[in-house]
């Protein structure tokens, strides 16, 4: 990977001359793959995965945190990968839309939500996915409310959330949630 | 994003060496301070990633409180045992802040570190003596909705958007402090700052300052309490106004009391001589009316948030409702029994 493809800004134009520029070691478990990375500080994990990897399911909607787009798995737990610098992720274990399900090998959740017509332009889906991955594993919704009042952290811009949460239902009652 | 060096120490003595300086940021979560950085409103030299500190603990203290580690999550926080039986308002107001993904990140010390949500302090564009001080306030004349209606000043008129600060508040938890000049203990009360001619400053905390801890007395509130947040949706937004409280009745009397305000001035609203009002008193409309306008005495808005002044006044008078009988506000169903 070259060193230009994780020189990672939101606009250089800022970048200020005098400030110092370094990059730190990194390593990093992508979806079940190691990778040993040199980051400048300020590469977010979702530029990391999108520019620097080229792992474009994981979206960028705001970059502010405040739209659900990027969520990924960091060591099994949903966040929002905007608001993450990479370079405080060293070790841990980073599970995107690529790493839940490939086409052929489906994720329960991205079977259901097919099923359930739970997107329609499916620019939030990536992230509502590995949210309601994250929701599962916590274990603290069981009800239709408990699951939208959770799964607000994901927008849904073309307002599929009925069937979102229909989807989500169905997963955790396959799993013997209810 | 602007450019700035990165360190990340193991132990708390190298932290505060990192951490010595003026332009050094500490990093926890990043959910605020990484936003920041990218709009140039934080501009560190240097940015000190204090996650892998052995902070992350939540303990119980010698005197029968509950010690947060300042790097323990709010997730982890509000769905800690302790916390949830112990003391619910806390774990209630936790849950109505933010997001399921924003609490797995967020922790306890870059929670009530957070910075205001003004408009104009996250638009360099503008004026802002938060951001730069002397350079004025645009939020003054300007778009008002989200701002304080209490304890504002000629220079700024933000409020800090914290959900947890608010219970911490009505709890009166205790602040555990490290720094280059020892360790110390600040009150709740004391740790944010009214804006006056220093709105730059949120908080008490002393440059190079590293909160350790946040620690909860023993008097828990675990029957008579509730967390009361109205805003502009259902999920996902802050405060337009919330009330915390904290009850304790004894028979037909409230032997002790504790509201605070979020959402309407720099540092979460309390005011000791209002809840003088209530103790000793039978629950009821009246009294809970004198407890609200002396809490609210003097609030005035700024023209676009004038509406807040008789927002909190109800708000105010359902949350004691709720708290007295028991029944705290759902963080799932937002409807207000
Ligand atoms: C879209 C969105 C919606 C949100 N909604 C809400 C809401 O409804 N209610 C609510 O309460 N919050 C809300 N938040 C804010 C969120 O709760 C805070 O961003 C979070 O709690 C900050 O914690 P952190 O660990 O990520 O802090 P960081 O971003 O790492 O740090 C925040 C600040 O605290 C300082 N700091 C961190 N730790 C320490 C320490 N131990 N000692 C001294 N200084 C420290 C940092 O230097 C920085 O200035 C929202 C955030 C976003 C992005
Ligand atoms: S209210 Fe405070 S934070 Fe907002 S613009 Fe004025 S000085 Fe800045
Ligand atoms: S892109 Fe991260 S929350 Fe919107
Ligand atoms: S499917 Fe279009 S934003 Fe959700």
């Amino acid at each position: 990977m070259s060193q230009a493809a994780l020189s990672l800004s939101n606009d250089p134009g800022l970048a200020l001359a005098s400030r110092p520029i370094g990059t730190v070691p990194v390593r990093l478990t992508i979806n079940g793959e190691a990778q040993a990375l040199d980051l400048e500080p300020w590469v977010t994990l979702l530029d990391l995965l999108r520019e620097g990897l080229h792992l474009t399911g994981t979206k960028k909607g705001c970059d502010h945190g405040q739209c659900g787009s990027c969520t990924v798995l960091i060591d099994g737990t949903r966040m929002n990968a905007c608001l993450k610098l990479a370079v405080t992720l060293d070790g841990c274990e980073i599970t995107t839309i690529e790493g839940l399900g490939q086409p052929g090998n489906l994720h329960p959740l991205q079977a259901a939500f097919i099923e359930h017509d739970a997107f329609q332009c499916g620019y939030c889906t990536p992230g509502q996915i590995c949210s309601a991955e994250g929701l599962i594993r916590e274990g603290h919704a069981h009800t239709r409310e408990e699951i939208r009042e959770q799964m607000s952290g994901n927008l849904c811009r073309c307002g599929a959330y009925t069937n979102i949460a229909d989807a989500i239902l169905e997963v955790m009652g396959q799993e013997g949630w209810e | 994003m602007i450019r700035f060096d990165y360190a990340r120490p193991t132990d708390l003595a190298e932290a505060l060496r990192e951490g010595a300086g003026e332009e050094v940021a500490y990093l926890a979560g990043g959910t605020n301070l990484v936003d920041l950085l990218k709009e140039n409103v934080a501009r560190p030299t240097r940015v000190v990633d204090i996650a892998r500190l052995p902070l992350t603990g939540i303990e119980d203290t010698a005197q029968g409180g509950l010690r947060l580690g300042a790097l323990a999550t709010n997730t982890e926080t509000a769905y800690d045992q302790r916390v949830q039986a112990r003391y619910p308002l806390l774990s209630s107001a936790l849950l109505a802040g933010a997001t399921a993904q924003l609490r797995n990140a967020a922790t306890n010390g870059g929670n009530i570190n957070q910075r205001t949500r003004c408009y104009y302090f996250y638009d360099v564009a503008t004026p802002c003596n938060k951001r730069e001080p002397g350079q004025g306030c645009a939020a003054i004349g300007g778009v008002s909705r989200i701002h304080a209606i209490l304890g504002t000043s000629h220079q700024c008129i933000a409020t800090h958007p914290s959900d947890m600060a608010v219970a911490l508040a009505a709890l009166k938890a205790e602040v555990r402090v490290t720094g280059p000049g020892g360790d110390r203990v600040i009150a709740f009360a004391d740790y944010h700052r009214l804006p006056g001619d220093e709105p730059w400053r949120d908080t008490t905390l002393e440059p190079g300052e590293l909160v350790t801890a946040i620690d909860l007395p023993p008097e828990s509130f675990p029957t008579n309490f509730t967390y009361l947040k109205l805003r502009e949706r259902l999920s996902y937004a802050f405060a337009l106004v919330s009330v915390a409280v904290a009850m304790r009745l004894e028979g037909e009397r409230i032997a002790e009391v504790r509201i605070a305000l979020g959402g309407v001035a720099h540092k979460p609203w309390r005011r000791p001589e209002a809840e003088d009002l209530l103790r000793g008193q039978e629950p009821g409309r009246e009294a809970f009316g004198a407890a609200a306008d002396a809490l609210l005495e003097g609030a005035r808005g700024q023209g676009g948030n004038d509406f807040k002044v008789p927002m909190a006044r109800k708000a105010i008078l359902r949350a004691l409702e709720q708290a007295t009988a028991g029944t705290p506000q759902s963080q799932t169903d937002k409807r207000i029994a």
